[in-house]
């Protein structure tokens, strides 16, 4: 049908040529291209060939189970930080797409400002919150619950929590989007037929945003495996993830061919993963 | 289906309506008046239209009938029982919106069955009341579709039938056949009229479409400004509109001003624009005072208007168009003060005479004529 019209009126329909798109397109190709494929193609290739074909740096990965455990951990923590994304995270989305007018604004304010602000900036804020001499610890201290500063900072517990701030965004926009689509009638309709506010929300509300939830567990569970800064800052020594042990090798250790393989280990398993929740979300869509 | 069920839930052959009392409801919104004291006494199984342009409070009386929305002041009941704190789910009315409302993730069987479920009845149970009421709005086999592969008058279908399988004694429909094309909004009014008179429901149905309402309702509530200006049958309404908004909102209508020039007991004379007509007070709209003099606005239908075959005691006019529609013709005319007249006329294979831009004389039939105050 497209054909029959003619070009001119295709370009004006939404479709652009081929060479218009080819032009549109490629600043980014070539930026990702050399800033990003090139990089990350060249490390990989580091880690078997050094200069000689090895497989020594892989092999030192399975061989030394702290490398695996590393691993595990990293999983384990994004999971723990999606799930709480998550339970922290609906209920905000939700009172935010019931809301009209100035409520809807502050919250999405709220929502935005942290994620319009700095990485760095957040995690610092954590520190400064969670340190020896820092404000938990001193106003427990003033309020006489504990007589000794707690140790909050440099742990697992803190890493979790700074990170679950840091990408709660990620999961309440999608959340939010996707309940904000679902019309309004058909809340009134489940009511009108005889479910209260709880079945409502449980049979109609909760399945037709779980395209959102999907959406936004899957951007926090990959960006948390990668994440960097925050488990930097705020993690000790013994709470390293696959992402804060690559930093070491390449920045104190200067271990490029080690920090390759674990990037590509990395890699391999994100894209599992995204496969393996890809399927789960085609079977969800399919029923 | 056990002996038990069928008692318990009343037998699916002969669900009966229910008398629904609106007693001075109101229901503002803020400093906005939506509903403004509102009475009605809808009868059981009667077929009620609310009638009135967007913004008139139609669809807020609809939501507070629901339970969507709570009256400010006054009460709602439904065959003696009071409604006006009971929340929606407790209810049990039925409803159709506009937008089909239907659960896109839900087949279309799930759909139909979820008012049953919510009211614990087992699949096997349910199972058989769905595929009955699936067979009354035509749609048997369609069970294990999924709403977006229906087109929009069979998820309209499905509304219907979801919202008539829990047997409800009254069914609010809003605007039900506003997103649907010409042909399938007739097809569709005249199935929920059949519906209707096989179940016996309670029917209140919203509606902006005065032909619909027209067609479709026993009585008709006409609705502006949050106020039910006239309630009656539709022919009453047509015929006999007590004030102007309803005689202009209710088909097409004609209103020429005239003037008082005689009162006594039982008649009035009106002189207009050169007719001396004299009407019964009973075809007075409205509370007006009325003497020599005054100014009245005449509304007249197209069709009691008719041509003159002389200039004595008629209304001249120019003649703009002639419009033939087939079983009749319509002839469109100004009079001296700049008045636009729609005529029906009878479809003659000669055309008497009108020739767009000549002059014509017109006569209003009195005894079909309305008389309204000059402020409306």
């Amino acid at each position: 049908m497209a054909i029959a019209t003619g070009s001119e009126h295709r370009s004006f329909a939404g479709q652009l040529s081929r060479p218009v798109s080819l032009a549109l397109a490629l600043p980014l190709v070539l930026l990702l291209g050399f800033a990003f494929l090139l990089p990350v193609a060249k490390l990989l290739v580091g880690s078997v060939f050094a200069p000689n074909a090895t497989a020594e740096h892989w092999v030192r990965i399975v061989q030394e189970p702290i490398f695996l455990r590393i691993l595990v951990r990293t999983v384990k923590t994004a999971a723990i930080v999606t799930v709480l994304a998550f339970l922290l995270g609906y209920p905000v989305a939700l009172v935010m797409s019931r809301q009209g007018g100035r409520a809807a604004m502050l919250i999405a304010a709220c929502v935005l400002i942290p994620l319009w602000t700095s990485v760095l900036v957040r995690s610092y804020a954590w520190i400064v919150l969670l340190q020896r001499t820092g404000i938990v610890n001193n106003t427990l201290l003033s309020w006489g619950v504990i007589d000794q500063p707690l140790r909050l900072i440099y742990t697992e517990g803190a890493v979790i929590v700074a990170m679950t701030h840091v990408l709660l965004p990620y999961m309440i926009l999608p959340i939010f989007s996707s309940l904000r689509s679902i019309p309004s009638e058909l809340n009134r309709a489940a009511r009108n037929l005889g479910a209260g506010p709880c079945t409502s929300f449980r049979t109609v509300t909760l399945p037709l945003s779980l395209p959102g939830v999907y959406a936004g567990a899957i951007m926090v569970f990959i960006l948390s495996l990668g994440f960097y800064v925050t488990p930097a800052l705020v993690g000790g020594p013994q709470n390293l993830t696959i992402a804060t042990l690559i930093g070491q090798q390449t920045i104190d250790l200067l271990n490029w061919p080690f920090a390759g393989a674990l990037a590509g280990l990395l890699l391999a398993v994100t894209l599992g993963l995204v496969a393996v929740f890809r399927r789960i979300l085609s079977f969800g869509k399919a029923m | 289906m056990s002996e038990t069920a069928t008692i318990g839930r009343r037998s699916a052959a002969a669900p009966r309506g229910e008398a629904i009392t609106i007693n001075g409801v109101s229901k503002q919104f803020g400093s906005i008046v939506g509903v403004d004291r509102v009475d009605l006494q809808v009868e059981a199984g009667e077929f009620l239209s609310l009638l009135g342009p967007s913004g008139s409070g139609k669809t807020t009386l609809l939501m507070m009938l629901a339970g969507f929305e709570t009256p400010s002041s006054g009460s709602i009941a439904l065959g003696g029982r009071d409604l006006t704190r009971v929340p929606a789910n407790k209810r049990g009315i039925g409803m159709v919106f506009q937008r089909y409302a239907l659960f896109p993730h839900m087949s279309v069987e799930q759909n139909v069955a979820f008012p049953l479920k919510m009211r614990g009845m087992s699949r096997a149970e349910a199972e058989p009341l769905v595929e009955q009421s699936l067979a009354r709005v035509r749609l048997e086999g369609y069970g294990g579709r999924m709403p977006g592969q229906l087109s929009g008058g069979q998820q309209q279908r499905v509304a219907v039938a979801r919202a008539l399988v829990f047997q409800p004694p009254v069914l609010l429909m809003d605007e039900p056949l506003g997103a649907l094309d010409k042909n399938l909004r007739e097809e569709l009014q005249i199935e929920i009229k059949t519906l209707h008179a096989s179940l016996g429901v309670t029917i209140i149905y919203v509606t902006h479409d005065q032909e619909e309402a027209l067609t479709m309702s026993d009585r008709i509530a006409v609705m502006d400004k949050g106020r039910i200006q006239q309630l009656g049958s539709p022919i009453a309404l047509y015929h006999e509109p007590e004030s102007g908004f309803v005689a202009g909102f209710i088909g097409k209508m004609n209103f020429i001003c005239g003037m008082v020039t005689g009162v006594d007991d039982g008649r009035i004379d009106i002189d207009v624009s050169g007719q001396r007509v004299s009407v019964e007070r009973s075809q007075l709209g409205g509370r007006h005072e009325l003497v020599p003099g005054k100014a009245v606005r005449i509304a007249a239908r197209p069709e009691s208007i008719a041509l003159a075959q002389a200039s004595d005691d008629a209304i001249q006019v120019e003649v703009e168009t002639s419009i033939f529609l087939g079983s009749h013709r319509t002839l469109v005319a100004r009079t001296a003060d700049g008045t636009q007249l729609h005529v029906q006329l009878p479809s003659a294979r000669q055309d008497a005479g009108v020739e767009p831009r000549g002059v014509a004389f017109l006569r209003l039939e009195p005894g079909a004529l309305r008389v309204f105050g000059a402020e409306g």
